[in-house]
């Protein structure tokens, strides 16, 4: 790609470490894989009692108490305009990363966690222009997996609820 | 030393050493906006404390050196080393001046006018820099040696303001020097100066960062949830070996709790100890007089809290005294006395603190702040005139917004209201003012408790647990369809007969959107009377649990924007729980009347004197328009059978609670007769009831209403425009006069050979008169009812007698403070009468103004049961009516 090394410039992953830099925690949502930058994540939880906050966003499904801190559970399926399964298979538990944005604790709720992976700078590709806006504004790019595509998604963008309410 | 000018000569010591090294640092980096506007905030503060403290010379000094690094700050003037020197000269000066206060106690003889002189010629004309100003500062060694040392270095050299090219050059060249040591040297000295000059004093007390104590208050907030987990697990436990070493950490937390709130609670009395100096001051600069009140000054709050709104406040005084209070010739000319009066009062309010700052100036005027958007382009002429008066007065709130015309010591460089609202926004308050012109302005300053520990009532709604501060609980009421609480619905708007009373309840689940509200199978609902400003309402909830310790924590930016929430906690089971915020709750419901009564047109909005918002019943009876009633005159709300209506004497009475209440139609065109259930209103006194018969209830509306009193009918008080249709408005004087017209002739030879009590009734809203008279009247009294103050006095000239006045507090031309106290140094035969105030406000301050003018009690306008006791208990001590 001729165009990376303006890419990686702009990128989150740039302000990374550098033995870091490239890993991945990847997860599903709706059979889509995800990454979010390794370094960002917090902790991993599987179900968790979530107090419901009324007059809510609908992509935050409540708050949940994790070790003293309260933590904000964000639905990503919501967040990405994602239907719910129709069906949803009774008991499958979700799971949940958190996060740490501006020192608060954001768990974002998703299907299944999968690995860390590390992955080429090379392997890396702008996300397309045809991508549905939500999509387009929460990810920061697409990773070329061998079978498959790793959409990255951009925390600070996720967390931002206004803007997807006003389009 | 006294505590102001010891906090001053700590404080300023410190912020001198920070100048010292930024001075140093501007010189290194000439460009940094950042910086400068640092140096500038550390001179503004220094300066603006000298004013407070009354120390001229120290004033002078700092406004001739902010003026210049006002210059540095908006790019009129460069960043020179001559320029540092002579301020680092001026802030040596200063030092040497606060030696000497330190030690005597007193500001220096002496005067700086040299030093002044060259801080203004470089601020007026940045062509005359020439080299060597800074030699003949001559404020001390440092600066000499700054000012030779700093071109030296860094190859410095005088510029011309235009040419750019060559700064630039300058500025490369003074990048690639060498990492600067002998700058360090001017930095230094000062420093060491400062801190011998500063260590008697400071050594006194121990200096802890706010942040050290909240990082404490956190983790002991911590601890207190963590001791709330166990006690919860040793409660399901019957016996554990933990019991007892859980009973201690659980009593030493409690004391560890309280002993770190202790050390960050602060009277905020301290945040206004500054204040009447201030005043005082500025009231001799201005030529004004000012009486400044303090009120409420032991109230305690959180230390950082009262940090961050010391400024907000101090500026806000200041603005009431230099814009709001007249000069003592105009107030005159207005009719109000010479000296101008500021309060301040501060007071817990549902888990706030709220800070009133209120005037008797002027007020805002609508005129200059209009013509001052226009000019500084903030809304179109067009925005302006759909605006109301009180969106227009919002604008002082923007940025950049002074109506004050020129740059004063007093009102400062555009630091204004926009600060103001944006530091007390910061801490999670909001500020509110209203102003009326001629009478001045006043500002309420709300300030959650944030970081508190606070008591709190846990509640369930919809199938979630939600925390109300227990402070504003009054009471629990459980109600059923049998009891004597229970809910009653009006259009979709539940009520709740309380003692005699409606209340109006507000569904919860129905706020939260988790649902409407619900009555359980067996008829049980729970309703949790709260306390809201001046309001007390019920809210409907499934479940009420305990009350509980809760550590109220800010909710995540995320969901901030939600209102209703005051924030979150965790609760012993280890559950998040989220906070209620009242208030916001309250407003949330009333939403559907704002909505209604902003669709109306602006004249029928117009608000008239004397005529609050109240809550009003509407009804339909009859043909014609909707019928309205205040709801504070109706004491329940009853449906009859038809058929059980008797007739006595040809008219319709209904046996109710084991007595016989006459029933009047609301509308002589109504139809009353066949089966079915008839709507009746109940008006009760004590224990006579009268029922108004009507066609349907519609709805509560709580509304300001203007009363058009021209068409007047028998039964009406006039028309209105409420929910923007015509109302009628009832006149329950005269059904009632209806209904107990042969009780009133029976009894009344009763009454007069007892000697009917004289009242004399003034009030200017016509609206109240006839609201009251009748109720009077129907409680035995024989009323005179009159428009303002002067007449009554007329009256007390001609001799007439009275047995009791009540009277209105605001009304036109006199107000009642001056009747009273008019009225007490009259004539002998009505100066010892027993006086009531009756207002619609009725806060402690009001109390207690009343009674010092003369008044015998205070009491709120729309509390009948309170007007007539206080009545009777008084005349049943005063014996035999004069």
């Amino acid at each position: 790609m001729s165009t990376l090394p303006a890419l990686a410039a702009t990128s989150p992953v740039d302000e990374v470490e550098e033995s870091t830099r490239g890993m991945f925690l990847t997860m599903t949502v709706a059979d889509q894989l995800f990454g979010i930058p390794v370094l960002a994540v917090q902790d991993i939880l599987s179900t968790q009692r979530i107090t419901r906050v009324p007059l809510a966003p609908p992509e935050v499904l409540g708050s949940l108490n994790l070790r003293g801190r309260i933590v904000t559970a964000i639905d990503v399926r919501t967040r990405l305009g994602i239907p719910a399964p129709t069906e949803k298979p009774d008991e499958e538990e979700n799971m949940s990363v958190v996060v740490d944005h501006d020192g608060e604790l954001y768990s974002l709720v998703i299907d299944k966690v999968g690995e860390v992976m590390s992955l080429p700078e090379t392997d890396y590709e702008q996300k397309p222009a045809t991508l549905d806006p939500r999509w387009q504004e929460v990810s920061s790019g697409i990773y070329r997996l061998k079978d498959r595509l790793l959409v990255v998604l951009d925390v600070a963008s996720l967390l931002r609820l206004d803007k997807t309410r006003a389009l | 030393m006294d505590d102001l000018l010891r906090d001053f000569l700590t404080e300023t010591a410190e912020n001198l050493a920070i100048l010292d090294v930024e001075l140093v640092r501007l010189e290194q980096n000439p460009n940094d906006p950042d910086l400068i506007g640092s140096i500038f905030r550390i001179v503004h503060t220094v300066k603006g404390t000298c004013g407070f403290l009354g120390l001229p010379r120290l004033e002078r000094l700092a406004h001739a050196g902010e003026n210049v690094l006002g210059k540095f700050r908006d790019r009129e003037l460069l960043v020179t080393p001559e320029a540092v020197t002579l301020i680092l000269a001026s802030i040596d000066r200063i030092k040497a001046l606060l030696g000497h206060l330190e030690r005597h106690e007193a500001e220096q003889e002496g005067s700086d006018q040299e030093l002044i002189d060259q801080l203004n010629a470089m601020a007026t004309s940045q062509q005359k820099m020439g080299g060597g100003s800074g030699d003949r500062a001559g404020g001390g060694e440092a600066t000499v040696s700054a000012a030779e040392a700093a071109p030296d270095e860094h190859g410095f050299v005088p510029v011309r303001a235009d040419d750019t090219a060559a700064l630039q050059e300058n500025m490369k060249a003074a990048a690639a020097a060498p990492p600067p040591t002998l700058p360090a040297k001017p930095a230094e000295e000062p420093h060491a100066k400062a801190a011998s000059a500063g260590a008697s004093v400071a050594d006194q007390t121990i200096r802890v960062s706010v942040d050290q104590l909240e990082n404490l208050m956190t983790i002991v907030s911590e601890l207190v949830l963590t001791r709330n987990q166990l006690l919860q697990i040793l409660r399901g436990q019957k016996e554990s070996a933990f019991a007892s070493p859980l009973q201690r950490l659980n009593q030493v937390t409690s004391e560890l709790q309280e002993g770190v709130m202790k050390t960050r609670m602060q009277p905020i009395g301290n945040a206004w100890a500054k204040l009447p100096r201030v005043v005082r001051d500025l009231a001799q600069e201005l030529r004004k007089k000012i009486d400044l009140q303090m009120l409420g000054a032991e109230t305690e709050l959180d230390r950082q809290v009262l940090e961050l709104i010391k400024d907000p406040l101090t500026h806000m005084v200041r603005n009431s005294a230099d814009h709001g209070i007249e000069l003592p010739a105009d107030r005159q000319s207005a009719g109000k006395s010479e000296t101008g009066t500021i309060t301040l009062n501060a007071y817990h309010e549902g888990g706030h603190i709220i800070i009133d700052i209120a005037d008797d100036g002027r007020g805002l005027s609508i005129e200059k702040i209009r013509a001052k958007i226009l000019e500084k382009k903030l809304a179109s002429e067009v925005d302006l005139i759909g605006m109301s008066e009180q969106q227009i007065m919002q604008y002082i709130f923007r940025p950049g917004f002074s109506t004050a015309a020129q740059v004063t010591s007093v009102s400062g460089r555009g630091v204004g209201m926009d600060v103001v609202r944006t530091n007390i926004e910061r801490i999670g308050g909001t500020v509110d003012f209203t102003s009326r012109a001629g009478r001045g302005s006043a500002f309420s300053i709300k300030i959650p408790l944030t970081l508190a520990i606070v008591s709190a009532l846990i509640v369930e709604c919809g199938g979630e647990r939600f925390a109300i501060p227990q402070i504003s609980v009054i009471e629990l009421v459980k109600a059923t369809p049998t009891s004597e609480h229970r809910i009653e619905v009006i259009n979709a708007t539940p009520v709740l007969r309380l003692r005699n009373r409606l209340l109006p309840l507000i569904s919860l689940r129905k706020t939260l959107r988790l649902g409407d509200y619900q009555i359980q199978a067996n008829g049980t609902a729970f309703i949790v009377v709260v306390q809201v400003g001046n309001a007390t309402l019920g809210l409907i909830v499934d479940r009420v649990y305990d009350t509980e310790e809760i550590v109220v924590k800010p909710v995540a930016p995320i969901l901030r924007a939600i209102d209703v929430f005051s924030g979150n906690t965790i609760l012993g089971d280890g559950s998040v729980i989220m906070i209620l915020d009242l208030n916001a709750i309250v407003a949330a419901a009333g939403d559907v009347t704002n909505q209604i009564s902003d669709r109306q047109p602006a004249a029928t909005t117009a608000i008239g004197r004397g005529e609050m918002k109240q809550s009003l019943l509407l009804f339909q009876a009859g043909s014609g328009a909707q019928k309205a009633v205040p709801l504070a005159l109706v004491a329940r709300l009853e449906e009859v059978n038809r058929t059980s209506i008797e007739y006595s004497d040809g008219s319709p009475v209904v046996q109710y609670r084991g007595k016989l209440m006459p029933l009047v139609p609301a509308t002589p065109d109504m139809q009353t007769g066949g089966a079915g259930m008839q709507a009746v209103l109940v008006f009760a006194d004590g224990e006579k009831h009268m029922g108004l018969m009507v066609d349907t209830i519609l709805d509560i509306v709580e509304e300001k209403m203007t009363v058009d009193l021209s068409g007047k009918r028998p039964g009406f008080l006039g028309t209105a425009i409420i929910s923007s249709k015509a109302t009628d408005i009832v006149d329950a004087a005269y059904h009632l006069s209806q209904a107990f017209e042969s009780w009133f002739d029976a009894d009344q030879g009763a009454f007069e050979s007892n000697g009917l009590r004289r009242i004399l009734l003034i009030d200017d809203s016509p609206f109240f008169r006839n609201l009251l008279s009748p109720l009077l009247t129907v409680a035995g009294y024989d009323v005179t009812a009159i428009e303002t103050a002067d007449q009554a006095l007329r009256l007390q000239e001609s001799g007439v007698a009275f047995d009791a006045i009540i009277s209105d507090i605001e009304m036109p031309g006199m107000n009642g403070f001056d009747f009273v106290t008019k009225v007490r140094t009259g004539q002998a035969g009505w100066s010892k009468l027993p006086i009531f105030a009756m207002s619609a406000h009725a806060t402690a301050r009001d109390l207690e103004r009343g009674r010092q003018a003369g008044f015998t009690d205070y009491v709120a306008k729309f509390n009948r049961e309170a007007l007539l006791n206080a009545l009777s208990e008084t005349l049943k001590q005063g014996g035999s009516p004069l």
